[in-house]
């Protein structure tokens, strides 16, 4: 969809005439009241489930959750799928052309907020004539996002689903993304953010973004128990190779993760994406208090964690739902036992994809009663 | 779910459900499957939360719509704000704790009124069964002295005294049996033991 009227951004930039992709399943009924909103993190899109014609796998990237007869369950709720402004999945990003100059944005694209990303959903709700949503969810960024929606348009949603979320990065995570953006910004075919005009794309630098990411989504006990200290194409006598190629199964497969991901990703939207991150801090503006920064939300919380995220572990989360109690909002919290890691969120646990049911299950019965 | 439909599930916790004050917010620490709350919310408009460590009960409690936070109470009311609370429930549960005196002067902080039930170990098929020389099992104690989750056996004289120690007063006690309670000997006769306490006023000083 194209919007034609520039968005004020929280830097103070403004970006005008942008398109957003979404995708939709399951039906908007006659008075708009079953729509769910899925807020992606940070490599996801709008294609949030099901599989596109002629590809079976395609897919989407929360297909275990969403789709007839899910947690989320389609033949029920009304599920839009937006992919963010900046990412690379088809809403305008670094790679399209800035119309002021013809050129690819590339490190001009304006730097963004998830309270940017949060402002040009809700337009997007405007353009779809939904006024309020039945949920809003998202895990890690995509959990942010959620959270975002309830404190900056708390009559929009009556539920919000906050999973594997954390209401700021700890100075440990904005490391992490600084060490991830530091191998983009020196690999040499970065150019500046500009490399789009010279045919070359900085691989290398965001291979290892990618390699440092993914380290962070794994628990130690899960890579421990999947690659341990295994050798990949061990020399004869199961002996190491004495040089600096691939000796252990992790080595192969993080550079196979970032090998992956460095084709199909891109440079800026890894830096824009990780910016965001560090600078979501919504009890910023509130002298660090979360309860006040939570004080005008009206949705009822359902908050989820992982006890071996050591990401956003279940203490940032226990943070929200304190903050929550203090405000006396309804929240349910889950703390799910799961060996994932961050990962957790996006696989089948069926402790996990059980309360998440239960709870749109409930959603779905006190939406049928107030229509009764 | 109504008054009636409490009281065919659990006819102790209809009893006790009186005790509650309408429109009251409620701690139930170890709320189980939720129906107390679900009972409280839906037909006397409490607000408030529960909290509970088991997965499945966690996810019972939010089928029926509880607030509910999976939280070891052994781990304490950290998440609660002093005073944040008209009642804090604890039912047959704190048999069960390691912590029964921190979490005792962490409900006194936390709210103005407590009810606190537990099994009464003088319940007199457990005397008997101590005189005939083996640990009691009953229907409010069903377990083998191996496989026990009640790490704690109390009596209702033996709660008294620690209640009072932790900073809380009884405003009522009362044995049940079979949900009814029991007025002639109840520390013999009555198999629940269910208090309702409150914040002891400061003396000043």
């Amino acid at each position: 969809m194209h919007f034609a009227e520039p968005l004020r951004l929280r830097s103070g930039a403004r970006i005008g005439d942008y398109t957003l992709m979404y995708e939709t399943y399951g039906t908007l009924n006659a008075d708009k009241s079953n729509a769910v909103l899925i807020c992606h993190a940070l490599n996801a899109s709008h294609h949030v489930a099901g599989t596109y014609d002629g590809s079976p796998k395609s897919a989407g990237w929360w297909d275990n959750m969403v789709g007839p007869g899910k947690p989320v369950d389609t033949d029920r709720f009304f599920v839009i799928g937006v992919n963010n402004l900046g990412s690379c999945f088809g809403s305008t990003g670094p790679m399209h052309a800035n119309p002021l100059t013809g050129k690819p944005y590339g490190a001009a694209f304006p730097v963004l907020t998830v309270e940017d990303w949060v402002a040009a959903q809700a337009r997007l709700a405007d353009r779809l004539g939904i006024e309020q949503f039945a949920a809003v969810m998202g895990g890690s960024l995509g959990g942010m996002q959620a959270l975002s929606w309830s404190i900056m348009y708390p009559a929009r949603l009556r539920h919000c689903i906050v999973i594997a979320s954390t209401p700021r990065l700890s100075a440990q995570n904005i490391a992490f993304n600084d060490v991830a953006r530091q191998a983009i910004l020196t690999d040499p075919d970065y150019r500046g953010g500009d490399f789009y005009e010279h045919g070359v794309v900085p691989r290398s630098g965001l291979k290892v973004a990618r390699m440092i990411g993914h380290i962070t989504y794994l628990s130690n006990d899960d890579m421990a128990e999947k690659f341990g200290r295994k050798l990949r194409n061990a020399a004869e006598n199961n002996d190491y190779k004495f040089g600096f190629g691939i000796d252990f199964e992790i080595e192969s497969y993080l550079r196979y993760q970032g090998d992956k991901f460095s084709e199909y990703f891109d440079a800026n939207t890894y830096l824009l994406i990780t910016k965001a991150l560090d600078y979501f801090d919504p009890a910023r503006e509130y002298g660090g208090d979360l309860k006040r920064a939570l004080a005008s939300v009206r949705a009822e919380f359902l908050i989820a964690s992982f006890t071996t995220d050591w990401r956003f572990s279940p203490e940032r989360s226990r943070e929200i739902v304190q903050a929550l109690i203090s405000n006396r909002r309804k929240v349910t919290y889950a703390e799910i036992d799961a060996p994932h890691g961050h990962d957790a969120f996006l696989l089948d646990d069926a402790r996990y994809m059980n309360v998440v049911r239960a709870y749109y299950d409930r959603i779905w019965e006190e939406h049928a009663k107030e229509a009764a | 779910m109504n008054f009636d439909d409490l009281s065919a599930l659990r006819p102790d916790l209809a009893f006790i459900a009186h005790w509650v004050a309408d429109g009251a917010h409620v701690l139930d620490v170890a709320c189980g499957d939720g129906a107390m709350l679900h009972y409280l919310g839906a037909g006397k408009g409490c607000t408030g939360y529960g909290i509970e460590i088991a997965d499945d009960k966690v996810l019972e409690s939010t089928r029926r719509g509880v607030s509910v936070i999976q939280h070891d109470m052994e781990q304490g009311l950290g998440l609660f704000g002093d005073n944040s609370f008209d009642t804090v429930m604890c039912l047959s549960s704190l048999q069960m704790m390691q912590n029964v005196e921190e979490l005792l002067r962490d409900i006194v902080r936390v709210g103005a009124e407590a009810i606190i039930s537990f099994p009464n170990f003088a319940y007199w098929p457990h005397r008997v069964a101590l005189l005939m020389g083996r640990m009691p099992v009953s229907r409010t104690l069903p377990f083998q002295w191996y496989d026990t989750p009640n790490v704690r056996c109390a009596t209702i004289h033996d709660f008294m005294e620690l209640a009072g120690e932790c900073g809380l007063e009884v405003l009522e006690c009362v044995a049940l049996a079979d949900g009814k309670p029991v007025r002639f000997l109840p520390n013999l006769r009555g198999s629940l033991a269910v208090f309702r306490l409150r914040k002891k006023a400061r003396v000043a000083a």
